[in-house]
């Protein structure tokens, strides 16, 4: 591998761990997770859209203490 | 060889580390160079986190990288997720620093730079980031339940209901507080008043984007809303030079005031992603930036510290609050060195998703440690300016006159030198009219960061430097407001909803209207009184806030302590028990004095009895005289509250020392709550990719 090729990797790497720090790719997580745990069951919940799960997580995110002084 | 090379590396660190704080201490001379804080401060912090934080870590809670967290075993691809700890990291760190350490050091900072200094670095390594590295595994081992839980499952139902009643009360007073921050620096300022307005637009916008034009694209929503913040910055100041637009944004501080509770009731009222999600990606995003630009200019740029180690103000008669060193100095940096709120995240986000019990450490105890570098840099940024100027800014006009010659003198009478051509010279480079009696902090801190980044960054832009910072603050003390509010109404519904269960329905409109209007109610009161408070309100609320939130952190370790022990661990309980015995001590003579002392300028009864002799004898001028009565009884309200708190932390202690006084008697006890063990499935340097 290139230093380039390397270096190319590693900016995607932060540009990845960006994207899970503000929840850009939250969405890809519930899939994934729905897929591995909810797949194999019969009466698995329904795949949420994008739309519908960023309304469902983003309320979620706010119903405790989350932000300090 | 190896080990030997590490032997060395350490005894360099320390070296290092004990001569930077001697220099600190020690320095006598005009000024004294920045870096020697960083320096003290990086060393201090790696002694910590390699040795204390490991023997605790590893000895003390007994770590285990191979049992399951609640985040694996719970996984529900919604809020509990294991996550890569780098990003757990961030989390944990975006949601615990918020304006506190910014606004406590440069209050702190009329004792001189030494007091604050030292009880940041001592306060954090042995005090705060134990108790959130604590919070969070005892969090961790008990499915993630919240502080209050934790309290009422192991030392019993008072503790929960102090720590509820506890978290209650601080936001109320951290809002009011907060708020009488944002509206100082708002204050006659046309450019930083329309910028803070401009943000509200700007956060709606960014989340109809999130929610309905792109969904769930948060990255790019946020990284548009940051653009249009910085253009706000920038046309704040074209604002400022129309005179008809200026107009509109140039107020007295009570009509600021009476907006910003207007637009506290109407954030809580509204759903989350219009406003308070939004708003709070881009605080996050603009929080973490700034910190890292500051970072780096003060490496570049090396300022000069030119204030002295102490001032006599040590002998509490500081104009920016009244009180001695101790425990004032104690009360008014509580984050940074050690905050209560920060026990609220680590039992309530964080443990929801940490991946390994490995990473307990370096998430607990290292987010603290760098919250603690943030308050080493405010306290750098307050001290850079000349301490004349700093005083200047932050003195109320209530103690040193409202006119900028009488101002000058007084402060000049102290032994600090500063001309009124200097401070309007500097108001001109600000892009304000005057920087005299800008109480909070706010507005100092924003002074001597714009000095920092114009001397590395380009001097021209001083003014476009000062009102970033200015925003910088105001827009993360807002994101504050909206979600103190917010969780302070489900508080409320949740207590309410004990008496009649309607009330407590997150949904049912009535019920939200009349909680938030509650939670508004109780801070905005707090925010009048400070607003016509001729001694700017944040001596008071401030002291206040500082006791709240030393008194949740009490209960943290209280509830901390008590595991220790009933898991067999009395031996090593000192590691919480220290902070807990130096928190109480603190806390209980600090709200001794604010209740008893014979000084107007500290004890509550003795200003509202000084203020009715004075209004009695009719000596007071005609507008003094108009706000007196309110001033009065918020000055006997300010002690009974107090009062309040102190006895709330007592009964905690009680209740824990019974607790104790059960194990050693052998008597029976509540059992332990910590969820069996179980193994984790996943594997080494595992991460969701």
């Amino acid at each position: 591998m290139t230093a380039l090729a390397r270096l190319w990797k590693k900016i995607r790497h932060l540009g990845h761990r960006v994207r899970q720090l503000s929840g850009d790719d939250a969405y890809e997580v519930y899939v994934q997770h729905h897929a591995a745990f909810h797949q194999a069951s019969v009466d698995a919940p329904p795949l949420l859209s994008r739309k519908e799960f960023f309304k469902y997580w983003q309320d979620s995110q706010w119903q405790g203490v989350n932000r300090c002084c | 060889m190896q080990k030997q090379l590490k032997f060395l590396l350490w005894v360099a660190v320390l070296g290092l580390g004990l001569a930077a704080v001697s220099a600190i201490a020690l320095n006598r001379g005009e000024s004294i160079s920045a870096m020697w804080f960083i320096a003290a401060a990086a060393c201090i912090y790696a002694i910590a986190y390699r040795f204390y934080a490991a023997w605790i870590a590893a000895s003390v809670l007994t770590v285990d990288a191979t049992r399951a967290t609640p985040a694996e075993r719970l996984d529900n691809g919604r809020d509990f997720i294991p996550t890569n700890k780098w990003v757990v990291f961030g989390h944990h760190f975006a949601a615990i620093a918020g304006p506190g350490p910014l606004i406590g050091p440069t209050l702190a900072a009329q004792f001189g730079y030494l007091p604050g200094t030292l009880w940041i670095l001592v306060g954090a390594v042995l005090g705060g980031a134990v108790q959130d590295m604590v919070t969070l595994f005892f969090s961790t081992r008990r499915n993630a339940r919240s502080l209050g839980q934790m309290a009422r499952d192991e030392i019993g139902p008072i503790g929960g209901a102090a720590a509820l009643i506890g978290t209650f009360m601080i936001m109320i007073i951290l809002i009011a507080v907060l708020g009488l921050v944002v509206v100082n620096a708002m204050k006659h300022s046309p450019w930083a008043t329309s910028t803070v307005a401009a943000t509200i637009p700007i956060a709606m916008l960014v989340g109809f984007y999130m929610r309905n034009f792109r969904p769930g694209r948060v990255l790019e929503a946020s990284l548009l809303g940051v653009a249009l913040l910085l253009l706000a910055v920038v046309g704040g100041g074209w604002i400022d030079h129309q005179p008809m637009l200026r107009q509109w944004f140039d107020h007295e501080g009570l009509s600021l005031a009476w907006a910003i509770i207007a637009y506290g009731f109407a954030a809580a009222v509204v759903p989350v992603w219009l406003l308070l999600a939004p708003r709070d990606y881009l605080s996050t995003f603009v929080k973490l930036g700034t910190v890292m630009l500051l970072a780096i200019a003060i490496v570049i740029l090396q300022p000069q510290v030119h204030m002295p180690a102490l001032t006599q103000f040590t002998d509490g008669s500081g104009p920016i609050f009244g009180g001695k060193l101790f425990p004032f100095v104690f009360i008014t940096i509580a984050c940074g060195a050690i905050s209560g709120f920060h026990s609220l995240i680590a039992s309530g986000t964080t443990p929801k998703l940490l991946a390994n019990e490995g990473d307990i450490r370096m998430i607990g105890y290292g987010a603290m440690l760098l919250e603690s570098f943030v308050a080493i840099m405010a306290m750098i940024a307050a001290t850079v300016l000349e301490p004349g100027v700093f005083f200047a800014i932050n003195s109320p006009a209530g103690v040193v006159g409202s006119e900028a010659v009488d101002a000058i003198a007084k402060i000049n009478s102290w032994g600090f030198a500063v001309t009124v051509e200097q401070m309007n010279q500097l108001a001109r480079d600000m892009g304000e009219s005057s920087l005299f009696a800008r109480t909070g902090g706010a507005p100092s801190l924003a002074v001597g960061m714009a000095s920092i980044f114009g001397n590395a960054f380009g001097k021209g832009m001083l003014a476009i430097w000062y009102h970033f910072a200015i925003m910088f603050e105001a827009i993360f003390i807002l994101t504050t407001l909206d979600a103190g509010t917010r969780v302070g109404r489900f508080m409320l519904q949740d207590m309410l909803g004990n008496i009649w269960p309607k009330m407590g329905q997150t949904s049912w409109m009535p019920s939200v209207m009349l909680t938030s209007g509650l939670v508004v109610a109780g801070w905005g009161y707090f925010l009048y009184i400070g607003v016509i408070d001729p001694n700017g309100g944040v001596n008071i609320l401030w002291p206040l806030f500082g006791i709240a939130n030393q008194m949740l952190a009490a209960i943290a370790l209280c509830v901390a302590t008590g595991i220790l022990v009933k898991s067999g661990k009395f031996k090593v309980a000192w590691i919480t028990g220290l902070p807990l015995v130096w928190l109480l001590t603190v806390t209980t003579s600090a709200a001794w004095q604010k209740i008893f002392s014979d000084d107007i300028r500290v004890g509550f009864f003795a200003a509202a009895n000084d203020l009715a002799a004075k209004l009695a004898a009719g000596v007071l001028p005609l507008e003094k005289a108009a706000v007196a009565p309110k001033l009065i009884f918020n000055q006997q309200l300010d002690a009974y509250l107090t009062v309040f708190l102190v006895v709330l932390l007592w009964v905690v202690v009680l209740d824990m020392l019974y607790v104790l006084y059960r194990y050693f008697s052998k008597q029976p006890l509540m059992p332990l709550t910590e969820v069996p063990y179980q193994p984790t499935r996943l594997l080494d340097n595992w991460v969701r990719d």
